[in-house]
């Protein structure tokens, strides 16, 4: 079947062509905010942010990025925009904000919300409630909020500072928190009588290693999240000399970062896998590079070696990687004798578990084989209808950026349930579209390719750094380096919007684009068209934009793949058949408390 | 026009030819005709045509009169030899030029104002020379950059934008081409890019005066309703003889053709033309025929494209004046000085 004509009233079709926003679970109008940062607005930017993502500041230092891979920057010339660390330039330059942030009503609606655990998922459900009047208490087992942020994410990544500007946003708007309270039964807890709970407790177990020499050996054998929340607490000030870290992700990357701030002189990381298979960001492996601190890759842990009570070091295996057909990995030793490495500590940072030891199983809510609670993939309910999962509690350990995203999910959720409504019938997105033209060549984005590549952030003297673990190591951009590198986004939610009626085929604009995204041919079947294309559409994630059929009984076809969002096509159309329309997309949030 | 530079980067798998060029790599300067000027479309075709023939940029030589199509080799093939000379004179500069340098590839673009009437004459005598060049004309029916007087090609009783009628008869340029001596004639559109890059590959290659009469719309002066000249008017009455593929030496032949509908011509390099015949009655090496061909349409009221004559044996006027193999510019003194005794036999014939 010859495929039908794009039906672009559907927002999610124009929202798909914003690759980084697609990709961002929270949905974050990236070009949108880049735009204001060039344009030196930086408050503005940062409330953009707030709105979608809640801790722009902490995300513009930390976030996993997904929308960076995605950047459709990547594709046209291999370098993504920094999307994250211009969410920081917002975050470092914005005038004071406490008036812009909503306050919680003078009169609440009566209704009580219980939310256990003060990390970002918490956080970020009682902002969006909180304005709501609902009456929000968050229960924390430490005496401070934050969760991993505070806890684990190390100070020379995120300075405290930062951190305790955006929990506290969230603090003054109305949320209480009761400290030091650690829910032990939540049978008991359920006789609060709260009128909704949410669980976001995050996944706080790390993973122990079970080999021979562990008992013995544990005084120098330390869990790595737990060690960097006792770096963080200031328990722990100093490590050994000789220091191994034993895993090939993030937390493996802090805890061999900080290590070499406590003293270690000879800190090496102990990776499984071959060091490309390593689930580390490129990013953080790189800043753990800068520092010098070597990795070893194909290294299997085999013994803790011990000598008079006292750990002294370890014993590896050599493998090599080998890949079946599937892709599916096994790691081969190699048959090298073991290889013995001297140290005096040895951090494991090799996964952390969820631990709801403390949830009594008859109490209706349903846990799985992996003792996982069932919860709903949309509206995040757990099968006792008025306790909700969000964050590293629903699904294991993820990041921030996912639990801001399911905390908007949540509190949308709890909201409807509070009013006595259907939780599958969820609010709509916010979406415009509207011409960006001003005049005969002039829109309101600057349409002009930027030829520059990505701008490194300066960072700051390496010694110091290593000396104080809590030195901020990135200095972020300063007002120059951010306009040019804002400059260097395409504007991917100026659409190029195309009407038959208008379009008398002279081609024009196919010769323009210097992306070869536009077709006039005979309509077919998407993969035969696909393939018919000026250049072959080969990238399926990309959609292709049909219109209906035109008078020489061909359509148009535009693969949206590598589209510039560069208007020529619109500034050589004779007939203003295409029209570059400003899109803009804004996730549903709780009866959108927090949107201006 | 744009007022922002097209950008350089390109689609990653944009496909390279035999010199590993992109076709993007055979731009020029970014066009300051208006939106949607059909001459674009040709310069694009030209483009297209280059690219495919891989072409090396400083082995083609463009060059063009007066007028908004004379200004278009600027914005293609930036890298190659260029003449804008003045109104009507591009012939007189490509005879010039290929007489010196029978190496490069002759690529003239005028406009019907240019070739029809100022230049007419000079147009008559290049043709019966038989220039080895591409000669193609941007035929919009109107001196386009003085902004839309009537030109010898508009159609009699169209009529301006304004209104006003053409009282006077229009001038065949292919027809005249066709009757003077040029060895491939076409006629084509600039919308129909499918028609027009295979026929410019060919006249490219052709030894000979090659000529193509490409209709191409002048979106501000003559697209409107009462014009012949329009996108719309010409898709409504196009006739097409036929379709060409070209295929090189090196490569087999791999598109379908149908004989008794389809021929074969093998090209003086040894490439093939297919021509896929849609008017089967049409015989394109018959001058007679090919002119009566382009007689009877326009009495009807058609516009015929297509390759309209086709003459089998490439000639062109270094065979005729049987002029030296080289070009001038690598004769050394030992090619030029005839020597002490062919001196005075050169002398003594003019005593
Ligand atoms: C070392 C490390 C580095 C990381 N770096 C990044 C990064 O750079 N970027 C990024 O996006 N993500 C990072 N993450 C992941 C990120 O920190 C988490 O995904 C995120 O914090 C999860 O948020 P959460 O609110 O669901 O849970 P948490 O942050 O874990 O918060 C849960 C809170 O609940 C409290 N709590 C737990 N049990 C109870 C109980 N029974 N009673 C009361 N309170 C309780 C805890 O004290 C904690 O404060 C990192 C994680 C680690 C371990
Ligand atoms: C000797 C001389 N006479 C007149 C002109 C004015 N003039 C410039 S372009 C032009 C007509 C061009 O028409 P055409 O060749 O059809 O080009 P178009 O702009 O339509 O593509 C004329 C008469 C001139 N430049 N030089
Ligand atoms: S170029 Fe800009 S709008 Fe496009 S995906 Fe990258 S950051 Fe987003
Ligand atoms: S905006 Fe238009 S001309 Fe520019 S790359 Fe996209 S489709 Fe091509
Ligand atoms: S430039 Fe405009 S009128 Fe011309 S083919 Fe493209 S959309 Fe149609
Ligand atoms: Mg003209």
């Amino acid at each position: 079947m010859p495929m039908r004509p794009t039906d672009i009233s559907d927002p999610e079709y124009f929202h798909k062509v914003v690759d980084c926003q697609w990709a961002c679970p929270a949905h974050t109008p990236v070009p949108e905010y880049i735009r204001l940062i060039a344009d030196g607005k930086y408050t503005d930017a940062y409330m953009i942010n707030w709105e979608s993502n809640v801790f722009p500041g902490i995300l513009g230092r930390t976030c996993d990025r997904p929308c960076e891979p995605a950047c459709r920057r990547v594709r046209v010339e291999d370098e993504p925009v920094a999307i994250c660390r211009l969410k920081r330039v917002a975050a470092d330059y914005k005038d004071d904000i406490t008036d812009l942030i909503p306050k919680a009503p003078k009169k609440t609606n009566g209704k009580k919300i219980a939310l256990l655990g003060a990390g970002p998922v918490s956080l970020a459900v009682a902002r969006d409630l909180v304005p709501l009047g609902y009456e929000c208490t968050a229960y924390e087992r430490d005496h401070v909020p934050g969760g991993l942020m505070r806890t684990n994410i190390p100070s020379f990544r995120l300075p405290a500072e930062v951190l305790d500007e955006e929990c506290n946003q969230i603090i003054n708007m109305g949320l209480d928190v009761e400290y030091n309270y650690e829910v032990k039964s939540f049978k008991e807890f359920l006789k609060l009588d709260h009128d909704a709970v949410f669980i976001g407790t995050g996944a706080p177990k790390g993973k122990d290693l079970n080999l021979p020499g562990r008992e013995e050996a544990s005084k120098n054998i330390h869990i790595g999240i737990d060690f960097l929340a006792s770096v963080a607490f200031e328990h722990v000030s100093k490590v050994g000399k000789k220091v191994i870290v034993l895993g090939g992700g993030n937390t493996a990357m802090d805890c061999c970062r900080t290590a070499v701030r406590l003293g270690g002189e000879s800190v090496g990381v102990y990776v499984r896998s071959p060091q490309a298979d390593m689930k580390a960001s490129d990013w953080e492996i790189e800043e753990a590079e800068m520092e010098n601190i070597p990795i070893f890759e194909n290294h299997v842990p085999k013994k803790f070696l011990v000598k008079e009570g006292k750990l002294w070091g370890m014993l590896f295996e050599k493998v090599t990687a080998q890949y079946d057909e599937n892709n599916k990995r096994k790691l081969i030793p190699t048959g090298e004798p073991l290889v013995t490495v001297e140290c005096d500590d040895v951090l494991m940072a090799i996964g952390q578990d969820n631990a709801f030891e403390w949830i009594e199983k008859d109490i209706g809510i349903e846990f799985d084989e992996w003792d996982m609670p069932t919860v709903d993939k949309k509206t995040m309910q757990s099968t006792l209808p008025k306790v909700f999962f969000g964050g590293d509690a629903a699904w294991g350990p993820e990041n921030i950026i996912t639990a801001v995203a399911h905390a908007h999910e949540v509190a949308i959720s709890i909201d409807l349930y509070c009013n006595n409504l259907d939780l599958i019938e969820r609010p709509a997105p916010h979406v415009f579209l509207k011409s960006s033209k001003m005049g005969l060549h002039e829109w309101s984005y600057d349409n002009g390719y930027d030829e520059v590549n990505r701008l490194a952030v300066p960072h700051a003297d390496l010694k110091s750094s290593l000396k104080d673990r809590k030195l901020e190591v990135e200095l972020g951009y300063d007002e120059k380096m951010a306009f040019e590198e804002a400059s260097r986004c395409l504007n991917c939610d100026a659409q190029t919007v195309f009407e038959e009626s208008r379009c008398i085929e002279c081609d024009a604009c196919v010769d323009i684009c210097p992306e070869d995204c536009i077709n006039f041919i005979e309509n077919d079947e998407e993969e035969a068209l696909r393939l018919n294309l000026r250049v072959p559409a080969l990238n399926l994630a990309e959609d292709l934009y049909v219109s209906d059929i035109l008078p020489t009984a061909r359509v148009m076809v535009k693969d949206e793949d590598l589209c510039l969002h560069c208007g020529l096509c619109a500034e050589r159309c004779p007939t203003g058949a295409w029209d570059m329309q400003k899109f803009f997309y804004m996730g549903a949030q709780a009866k959108d408390g927090c949107s201006k | 026009m744009s007022f922002i530079k097209k950008p350089s980067v390109h689609h990653p798998k944009l496909p390279t030819n035999a010199l590993g060029l992109n076709r993007r790599d055979y731009e020029g300067a970014l066009s300051t005709l208006c939106a949607g000027c059909g001459h674009d479309s040709v310069s694009s075709a030209i483009i297209e045509a280059c690219y495919n023939l891989s072409i090396p940029a400083h082995k083609l030589a463009k060059l063009s009169g007066i007028g908004c199509s004379s200004k278009t080799p600027t914005y293609f093939l930036n890298k190659s030899h260029g003449f804008n000379s003045v109104h009507g004179r591009m012939p007189s500069v490509a005879t010039g030029a290929n007489l010196a340098n029978r190496d490069l590839v002759y690529l003239g673009v005028s406009g019907d104002g240019d070739t029809a009437s100022i230049g007419l004459g000079q147009f008559c005598h290049i043709i019966r020379r038989r220039l080895n060049m591409l000669y193609v004309v941007d035929n919009n029916g109107t001196y386009g950059l003085t902004k839309g007087q009537f030109s010898a090609t508009n159609d009699k009783n169209s009529k301006s934008k304004k209104g006003e009628d053409n009282p006077f008869e229009s001038i065949d340029l292919a027809a005249l081409a066709i009757q003077l001596g040029a060895g491939f004639v076409a006629r084509s559109f600039s919308g129909d890019k499918d028609q027009l890059i295979p026929l410019m590959t060919a006249a490219l290659k052709y030894r000979g005066f090659a000529f193509i009469d490409v209709v191409s719309p002048c979106v501000t002066f003559n697209n409107h309703s009462q014009s012949t000249k329009s996108y719309e008017y010409f898709r409504e009455h196009n006739e097409a003889l036929g379709y060409l593929d070209v295929i090189p030496e090196t490569e087999e032949i791999k598109v379908n053709y149908k004989e008794g509908s389809s021929a074969q011509v093998q090209m003086h390099d040894g490439s093939k033309m297919i021509l896929h015949k849609l008017d089967k009655s049409h015989n394109l090496y018959d001058r007679g025929n090919s002119i009566k061909i382009l007689n009877d349409h326009q009495t009807k009221g058609s516009i015929v494209t297509g390759l309209i004559y086709l003459d089998k044996e490439e000639r062109d006027l270094h065979d005729t004046i049987n002029s030296n193999q080289k070009p001038l510019n690598i004769l050394t003194e030992k090619d030029l000085c005839p020597g002490s005794k062919g001196l005075d036999y050169v002398n003594a014939s003019f005593r």
